[in-house]
């Protein structure tokens, strides 16, 4: 069961064109901003729109092939999808709501039932089974979904921003718990989130679409240590440039050029931590290679640090303690020194 | 307020009992009662799907059959009972096909009254449901197709339900409006005692000869009326 398709959508002023392949057991997480398409992707593998160019085929069936005129309706699908809200329908009990999709399948209403109530115990709710979806907290309703989405055993798992819907404390239990059925899932999964860390714990391939186009693919580690994209440089938390190199030297325009560690020939990316950056008083003497003079535009917490923003040759972020804040008496419009460990900055192949 | 009145002001109460329990009293009631329920049934069934169609799907001249099925409100319901004569009738466009082929006729018959008013009162309950379908979140018939539900049965399992209120309002509206048909079922049904005289009937004809026979005869549908209406209404409040 590989899924292997590629979506093409036209709408007026927006078009969505995105290849995506998902072997068997395995969690692709399309990652992106709001107003990506990464809804309308899931929408169109699910059937719930039809394709306009390209193609999805799972396993070795054509689901949707609009050059071929062929279009399976979602409901001769097997695919499973937990929408955003859930849609968990108001009127039945959590039971009923899992027993729905194996009776539209054809099975008996016992046995239904009997699936229905294993699944519920599966993701632990077996004692909240007659319960209402709204008498449901926002946890246990993700799960009723999940229930009710695996009930027709799908081949193909979609989940839409599964836990964008849950409070922090929520998020954390509901994470760990979707990631365990996720593992236990046969079929390929594909997962749209614009949440990074959803992403990352929970996908084993990340595909970042940006207005409806894939800019980067690949695991976390590789997204996180080589972004390619403004997008996701902010996403994984790194100052990006993007420049010309000839040996260490790299041109990141307006005349700037940083030193780096590796050297490259062409266009290639730069990128260093924010904590990467120390800032000075007074130009520093000694070992960095690269200094410039910047200045304070931002200041906002970022976990135990603060967080600088700077402009000057290059925009640019920077991380320093409090203490070093207050010495240093860091506030917008202040001038400082940047400086920046040659070490520090990785280059790469644009 | 002020006609309900003098509608209870004028009535004979002393010779009431003796009147209600005339014979052609109690036939024109039960035969409006069951002529407006078959009516809502017919308007259910052709109504609900038409209002769904209206509400969920896109086809050419669909506004055009909006505005069509709005046309029985602004109708006088006379020049429906006419246009039903002409479609109906004997020498109507169906009415010699019925005739011949299925001996089917439907002017002058029961089954004629409850055609009339079905005509006049199926834009209540289209309305009605199409407005609870609109306001009705389409996604979950989505939710349960992507479970494997074909259209019907998402339809009969997740969107009926959850637009039952609705329904149920618009049924008792159309039940409403049946029961105080005249115009349409007096013209292409015609005033026939048990078969296809219903209570407005009744009254329009005892007015022309005995007033107070037209009042209790009124007073008995204002009753009926109210009754059914209220008892409805609480029974929705209670459940909703």
């Amino acid at each position: 069961m590989t899924l292997d398709a590629h979506l093409v959508v036209r709408r007026p002023g927006f078009t969505l064109d995105v290849p995506l392949r998902a072997e068997p057991g395995e969690v692709v997480a399309l990652l992106g901003p709001n107003g990506a398409g990464k809804t309308t992707a899931l929408r169109a593998l699910a059937g719930l729109i039809a394709l306009d160019d390209g193609y999805v085929r799972l396993h070795d069936r054509t689901l949707d092939d609009p050059a071929a005129r062929l279009f399976i309706a979602p409901e001769q699908r097997r695919i499973g999808v937990v929408f955003q809200d859930y849609l968990l329908f108001p009127h039945l009990s959590a039971v009923d709501n899992v027993a729905f999709g194996p009776r539209c399948r054809g099975l008996s209403r016992a046995e239904s039932r009997r699936r229905a109530d294993d699944l519920l115990t599966r993701v632990g709710l077996a004692e909240h089974a007659g319960k209402k979806p709204r008498q449901l907290s926002g946890g246990q309703a993700q799960r009723v979904a999940l229930a009710r989405a695996l009930a027709t055993e799908p081949e193909l798992l979609l989940l839409d921003e599964p836990l964008a819907a849950l409070d922090a404390r929520t998020r954390l239990d509901t994470r760990a718990h979707l990631r365990t059925h996720l593992g236990a899932h046969a079929g390929p999964a594909v997962l749209v989130t614009h949440d990074p860390l959803d992403a990352m714990m929970l996908a084993d391939r990340l595909v970042i679409v940006e207005d409806g186009r894939v800019v980067q693919t690949g695991d976390a580690a590789t997204i996180t240590s080589r972004p390619r994209t403004d997008y996701v440089a902010r996403l994984v938390g790194l100052n990006l440039y993007r420049g010309h190199a000839e040996g260490i030297r790299v041109q990141v325009g307006g005349g700037f050029t940083l030193t780096t560690a590796t050297p490259h020939t062409g266009d290639v990316f730069v990128a260093f931590p924010p904590a990467a950056v120390a800032l000075y008083a007074v130009r520093p003497e000694g070992s960095p290679r690269n200094t410039w003079q910047a200045t304070v535009t931002a200041v906002a917490r970022h976990g135990d640090a603060l967080r600088i923003e700077l402009t000057g040759p290059v925009a640019v972020a920077a991380d320093v303690t409090p203490a070093a804040a207050v010495q240093l008496g860091l506030e917008p419009g202040r001038e400082v020194w940047a400086a920046l460990k040659a070490t520090e900055a990785t280059a790469y192949p644009a | 307020m002020l006609p309900l009145a003098g509608l209870l002001i004028r009535a004979p109460w002393s010779t009431l009992p003796q009147r209600l329990t005339e014979p052609g009293v109690l036939a024109a009631l039960r035969l409006s009662l069951l002529t407006a329920t078959l009516a809502t049934a017919l308007c259910l069934l052709a109504g609900v799907p038409l209002a769904w169609l209206l509400a969920r799907t896109t086809f050419p001249g669909r506004r055009l059959v909006r505005a069509l099925v709005t046309v029985p409100l602004v109708l006088p319901p006379v020049v429906g009972g006419v246009a039903l004569l002409l479609v109906f009738g004997r020498r109507g466009l169906l009415g010699g096909w019925l005739d011949a082929t299925l001996g089917v006729t439907l002017p002058f018959t029961t089954a004629g009254v409850v055609l009339a008013e079905a005509f006049v009162a199926m834009p209540f309950l289209v309305i009605s449901v199409e407005g609870a379908l609109r306001a009705a979140d389409a996604r979950y018939e989505e939710a349960a197709a992507t479970l494997g539900a074909g259209r019907w049965t998402a339809f009969r399992r997740v969107t009926l339900p959850l637009i039952a209120p609705g329904v149920a309002a618009g049924a008792v509206l159309c039940w409403a409006r049946a029961l105080g048909e005249f115009g349409a079922t007096i013209t292409f049904a015609g005033n026939f005692p048990g078969r296809t005289q219903t209570m407005p009937l009744a009254v329009y004809l005892a007015l022309e000869q005995d007033l107070d026979a037209a009042i209790v005869l009124s007073l008995v549908l204002l009753a009926v009326s109210v009754l059914i209406l209220a008892g409805l209404r609480d029974r929705w409040l209670g459940t909703s």
